[in-house]
């Protein structure tokens, strides 16, 4: 058969069954993290008497923000392979003392921001190749991780304590903004506004592209109204986000390494083949491996990932504290597995998205800074996170087709 | 009253989508008696069973089950266990880290007020276990027992809760010639205390030599039951039911591709199971020709599927001892699926659920999964490419979905086979091992795939073809081999093959070293 070479005079159609009722569960489902982030900015905003919403928080939320969305995007590649990763939070911490350490005795900041990816990396590295090839289960492995990581941490700072860390590069990951063209005068964040129009202009075009080829390709697409439509809405709600940061201090170079991280996950899940791999092996690991996968090697880049991500996530958190911690770290994994969780990972592995995982982020992020504006306790803060947590997992569980 | 049944089934009739398993079964059983359930596998014997013991409850199934007179309504395992009826599995339901007495009464702990009593358990654990024959210790753990112990334990088990009927699906299955002959002798001593019994068995001799009456069972339905008395107990007879159905012509037609230029070829094939001590395949040679489509053909346990995987590099626990491939004329070797698949060498799994298919994704990410170099684009896949290779195959082997974007779980089995085997294909195989390909579908979407398997093998692929199923085995194959206990036991031509002699070869007694 000549499979692959022809095009067909075919039009693709897009069905899917089942009652309504179930349609509607689905859509729920799919978009709960985005419903759950709009009624929760409504909420805070409103509480709030506009606060929640102005540049300045709208930036901290972003910085508060970026070391757990970090984790957020390592740990849905995780979840979706069925595994998890508790040591997260004191790889973290520990790889945020050991570049404090660095930066303290006189290191370029390049080479140290280098090195430790690279040790977060081997850290990551380490416990893939113990889950994959000994065959220990990775909660097993990740909670000796989290004694072990904490130990070092406390170790690296135990002469010093908290290390302060004055390198400005190093300091403006996670607190500073990106440069602005000086005097031009036009009372807002130029560099800002440009990127802006430079992102609407790209999704304009990749969007209208993909549209084309598929037109080409005889598939069924969406009315051009429609389609329209929606590229209205997403260069409005950019364009709007991106003027009201201009309007303060501009783009936080946080939500820049965020971007560009959430970018390459979200591609190679999507259009390479250890993206499918990762998708396959969380779907059926039997399966996957009779197809030809290499389900060990696979699994152990997931968790080298996760290390290095670990490492940017410690880096970024010591950063926007200007200093190294032996707190640092702490529950950093609870908010990246619960963002994975409430961003639609399924909890049977298989299913997930990372650009969901950040939205899912954003949602425990904004609780924690809507309740601290408001000056709620932390204990509750901590009730309230957990009860969401285990509301979206359990509407999951129980709306998902059964296997 | 004329006969003394302690239970009858009447005209039994259960339907799974797609498949009707039982089709009116009657069946009966006298007091007292051993009575022996023959049939192919897929005839039905273990779906009545099912039926009997409530793991299908009333009401999923159509027709009467009357025990001591009375009609009985089974909701559940439970119901069946409280009117005395205790079934032995092939694969033993005990708790390997537990000891003889705590597996003994698990479920019905012998309690003394509100706590467990334990000596009651052991003292009366060892009259149980003295009842079955054995004088071990009953506070061993059972995972350090060798299987034919443990299965007396289970028989074990089923005393201890006032059994009055017994049944044990192919009880001797994994047992050596000498555990075998103790369970046996242990059922006709059961027998003479007054335990009726009900046995599953592939081994007609131990039926022959322990049956008062056999009932054989083909595709669902009774063929006969045979009366010891009658004299018919015997191994030419019995199978000839068991297999005696008209051929009817469901197969594609097609004009045989005569090639002598061999594409594969196994030699010494050896396969061992260190954890169990087994071997699982032992001297196996065959060939496959170009263009032919060679079947393989054997009974339950056997080793068909072992073979397959072994042979396409997956084999999780197992070792392969010994052997030698020839692969298109050269010795290869490999211990890998994806390098099998690079060879030039893809398997249907028989298990498409679990093994084949991932079922939450959709139609298009199962098709391209194993072949996905194929569609990339420097490190990146072609998506555009990919919709068009999913569609083309959805439209050349007819898969039916709304959409190529529908996941794998919402289609019907015929149709998720189909999306297996296109999985298959994509990889383009010069050899394609299809495991029980019409396993679990309709009639219909059979023929579909025998039509597909002929079209295949026009277009210069070469077949192994894996099945229980004697009609697709004898309506497809080209060759036939047999395999019985982990051997090949015949190698018979298109011509030479009948049902008649294929299932002899499939019941023929090796014995499986230990």
């Amino acid at each position: 058969m000549d499979i692959g070479d022809g095009k067909k005079d075919k039009v693709m159609r897009l069905k899917t069954v089942g009652s309504v009722r179930q349609k509607v569960l689905a859509v729920v489902r799919n978009y709960m993290m985005y419903f759950a982030l709009v009624a929760i900015m409504l909420f805070f905003t409103q509480r709030t008497n506009g606060r929640f919403f102005q540049a300045k928080n709208i930036s901290d939320l972003f910085n508060q923000s970026a070391y757990v969305g970090v984790l957020a995007i390592g740990m849905t590649l995780i979840l979706i392979l069925r595994h998890i990763d508790l040591s997260v939070g004191y790889v973290a911490g520990f790889s945020g003392a050991i570049a404090a350490i660095l930066l303290a005795n006189g290191m370029n900041v390049i080479l140290a921001i280098f090195l430790v990816l690279l040790l977060g990396l081997a850290i990551g590295m380490y416990q893939g190749l113990v889950v994959t090839r000994i065959g220990v289960p990775a909660f097993v492995v990740t909670l000796a991780g989290m004694f072990i990581f904490r130990g070092l941490l406390a170790l690296s700072l135990q002469k010093t304590g908290t290390i302060i860390i004055s390198n400005p590069i190093f300091i403006s990951l996670c607190q500073g903004f990106l440069p602005d063209i000086p005097g031009h005068g036009l009372g807002f964040h130029l560099v800002t506004m440009i990127l802006a129009l430079i992102l609407v202009v790209w999704f304009a075009v990749s969007r209208i592209r993909s549209r084309r080829k598929s037109i080409a390709y005889r598939f069924q697409v969406s009315h051009p109204l429609t389609f329209v439509f929606q590229l209205l809405v997403v260069s409005a709600v950019i364009l709007y986000i991106f003027y009201m940061l201009a309007s303060f201090n501009g783009l936080p170079w946080s939500a820049v390494i965020v971007a560009i991280v959430l970018f390459i996950y979200h591609f190679v899940l999507n259009n390479t083949r250890i993206g499918r791999y990762i998708y396959a092996i969380g779907g059926s690991t039997q399966a996957a491996e009779l197809a030809g996968i290499n389900v060990k090697l696979v699994t152990s880049i997931a968790f080298a990932s996760m290390g290095f991500l670990a490492a940017l996530a410690g880096m970024l958190y010591a950063s926007r504290l200007s200093s190294a911690t032996p707190q640092a770290g702490v529950g950093f994994e609870l908010d990246a597995i619960a963002s994975g969780y409430i961003g639609g990972v399924a909890v049977s592995g298989g299913i997930g998205k990372v650009t969901n995982t950040i939205v899912g982020t954003l949602v425990i992020m904004s609780l924690t800074n809507g309740m601290n504006l408001l000056g709620i306790d932390i204990s509750l803060q901590y009730i309230v996170k957990g009860l969401i947590f285990i509301i979206a997992v359990a509407f999951d569980v129980r709306t998902r087709l059964r296997r | 009253m004329a006969e003394d049944f302690i239970l009858e089934m009447k005209n039994i009739v259960k339907s799974f989508p797609g498949v009707r398993a039982l089709k009116g079964v009657s069946f009966d059983v006298r007091r007292g008696e051993i009575h022996c359930l023959v049939g192919e596998n897929g005839a039905g014997k273990s779906t009545l069973m099912k039926v009997l013991s409530g793991v299908h409850p009333h009401g999923t199934y159509d027709g009467e089950i009357v025990m001591n007179g009375e009609t009985q309504v089974f909701r559940n395992i439970a119901d069946s266990e409280a009117k005395g009826i205790a079934i032995i599995y092939q694969e033993l339901a005990l708790v390997p880290e537990m000891s003889i007495y705590e597996n003994i009464f698990l479920g019905h702990e012998l309690m003394h007020g509100r706590t467990i009593d334990w000596n009651e358990t052991i003292e009366r654990s060892r009259a149980l276990l003295s009842q079955v024959g054995l004088a071990i210790d009953p506070s061993l753990k059972v995972g350090t027992l060798g299987i034919g112990t443990q299965q007396l334990i289970e028989v074990a088990k089923a005393l201890s809760k006032d059994v009055n009927l017994l049944i044990y699906d192919e009880p001797t299955a994994a047992l050596n010639d000498r555990d075998s002959a103790h369970l046996l002798n242990l059922m006709r001593g059961l027998k003479d205390q007054g335990v009726t019994c009900i046995m599953i068995s592939h081994k007609l001799h131990e039926v022959i030599s322990i049956a008062d009456r056999v009932t054989v069972l083909r595709d669902g339905e009774t063929i006969t039951t045979i009366d010891r008395d009658s004299g018919d107990i015997n191994e030419p007879y019995i199978i000839r039911h068991m297999v005696g159905r008209e051929l009817v012509d469901n197969y594609p037609a097609r004009v045989p591709v005569k090639s002598d230029e061999v594409l594969l070829e196994v030699r010494n094939w050896n396969v061992h199971d260190p954890r169990s001590g087994r071997h699982i395949l032992q001297d196996i040679n065959f060939h496959v020709n170009k263009g032919e489509i060679v079947g393989i053909q054997g009974l339950m346990g056997a080793g068909r599927t072992e073979l397959a995987l072994s042979l396409f590099g997956n084999v999780p626990h197992y070792r392969i001892t010994s052997g030698e491939v020839y692969f298109e004329g050269k010795k290869q070797s490999w211990t890998t699926p994806r390098k099998a698949l690079d060879r030039g060498i893809a398997y249907v799994s028989e298990d498409r659920k679990r093994n084949g298919l991932i079922l939450i994704q959709d139609v298009r990410f199962n098709i391209t999964i194993a072949n996905l170099q194929a569609l990339l684009e420097g490190l990146v896949i072609d998506k555009n490419k990919e919709i068009v290779v999913a569609n083309e195959y959805k439209d050349s082997i007819n898969i039916r979905t709304p959409s190529i974007e529908q996941t794998v779980m919402n289609l019907s089995g015929g149709n998720q086979q189909k999306v297996q085997i296109a999985k298959s294909l994509f990889s383009r195989p010069r050899l394609l091992i299809l495991d029980e390909p019409t396993r679990g579908i309709d009639v219909g979407a059979k023929f579909e795939i025998y039509s597909l398997m002929v079209r295949l093998i026009e277009e210069g692929m070469s077949i192994l073809m894996i099945s229980s199923e004697l009609p697709e085995i004898l309506g497809m194959s080209d060759r036939v081999y047999v395999l019985a206990a982990g051997r090949i036991t015949g190698e018979l031509s298109r011509e030479e093959a009948t049902q008649e002699r294929v299932m002899e070869l499939a019941l023929k007694e090796t014995k499986r070293d230990a």
